[in-house]
């Protein structure tokens, strides 16, 4: 028998499930809203060099690349399985628009982080 | 052609005929806008990879009067989903039988509300302190 890839699927949206329902409101709030409008926090808390040297910390790159590659991971399997609710009947060409997106984001979080350099 | 033309009911605005249907769709819609936040992300990820210059003109797009109304909309987005992904826990998540018996789903929602309030405190109390 075939084996099914939406385990693989699956599980990309859990994972960006559950991390944008633990982080998603306070990340929202602190790069959107307080950062830019330097509300509770220091206006230097995004700064280049700031955010450069999370960056090049192994663990600082490891948090941004699952931010953006989970997020979209996420976001695009929820929008590919709500298609058929809001009336669009589609096939292989929907699902490769949605992952191959989430693919391509991860594809250049990736090499942004990498091209950071550690 | 064919003469017979059979009935088919409209299923236009199906889910505005009964209110947990509204809830569903909401819940599905918030992936269009972590999506949309994820790619604000990226952007800076990729703005940052190219330089000062290029990072500092993202972070100068943020303070815009519409960034700030677009991620007030976000938070509100990003809150309903964090309610909504627990709220609906006890049904995707394996089965945990202590005892042999179910857990009950208002601990399961409980307990990750919980989690994520204590989490999404402890990240802007991190702010707070980071260069304070």
């Amino acid at each position: 028998m075939k084996r099914s890839n939406a385990p693989v699927f699956w599980s990309l949206f859990g994972a960006g499930g559950m991390l944008s329902a633990l982080t998603g409101p306070a990340l929202v709030f602190i790069t959107g809203i307080a950062v830019p409008m330097a509300f509770l926090v220091s206006p230097d808390l995004m700064s280049y060099a700031h955010v450069h040297a999370f960056a090049q910390h192994w663990f600082g790159k490891a948090c941004l690349f699952a931010f953006v590659s989970l997020f979209m991971w996420h976001g695009v399997h929820r929008i590919f399985h709500s298609l058929h609710d809001i009336g669009l009947h589609t096939g292989a060409v929907a699902k490769l628009c949605c992952y191959g997106g989430a693919l391509a984001g991860t594809l250049l979080a990736g090499y942004a982080l990498l091209s950071i350099g550690f | 052609m064919s003469a017979r033309r059979p009935y088919v009911r409209s299923m236009d605005g199906w889910w505005r005929r009964d209110p947990f249907f509204v809830g569903y769709m909401a819940r599905e819609a918030t992936a269009v806008l972590v999506v949309a936040y994820a790619v604000v992300l990226l952007i800076g990820l990729i703005r940052l990879s190219q330089g000062q210059a290029a990072y500092e003109g993202w972070l100068y797009a943020l303070r815009s009067p519409l960034a700030i109304g677009f991620h007030i909309v976000l938070l509100a987005v990003f809150m309903y989903h964090t309610w909504s992904w627990f709220r609906i826990m006890p049904k995707t998540m394996p089965l945990i039988l202590p005892d042999g018996r179910r857990l009950s789903p208002a601990l399961i929602t409980g307990a990750g509300l919980t989690a994520a309030a204590i989490v999404c405190a402890s990240l802007v109390v991190a702010a707070m302190k980071v260069a304070a």
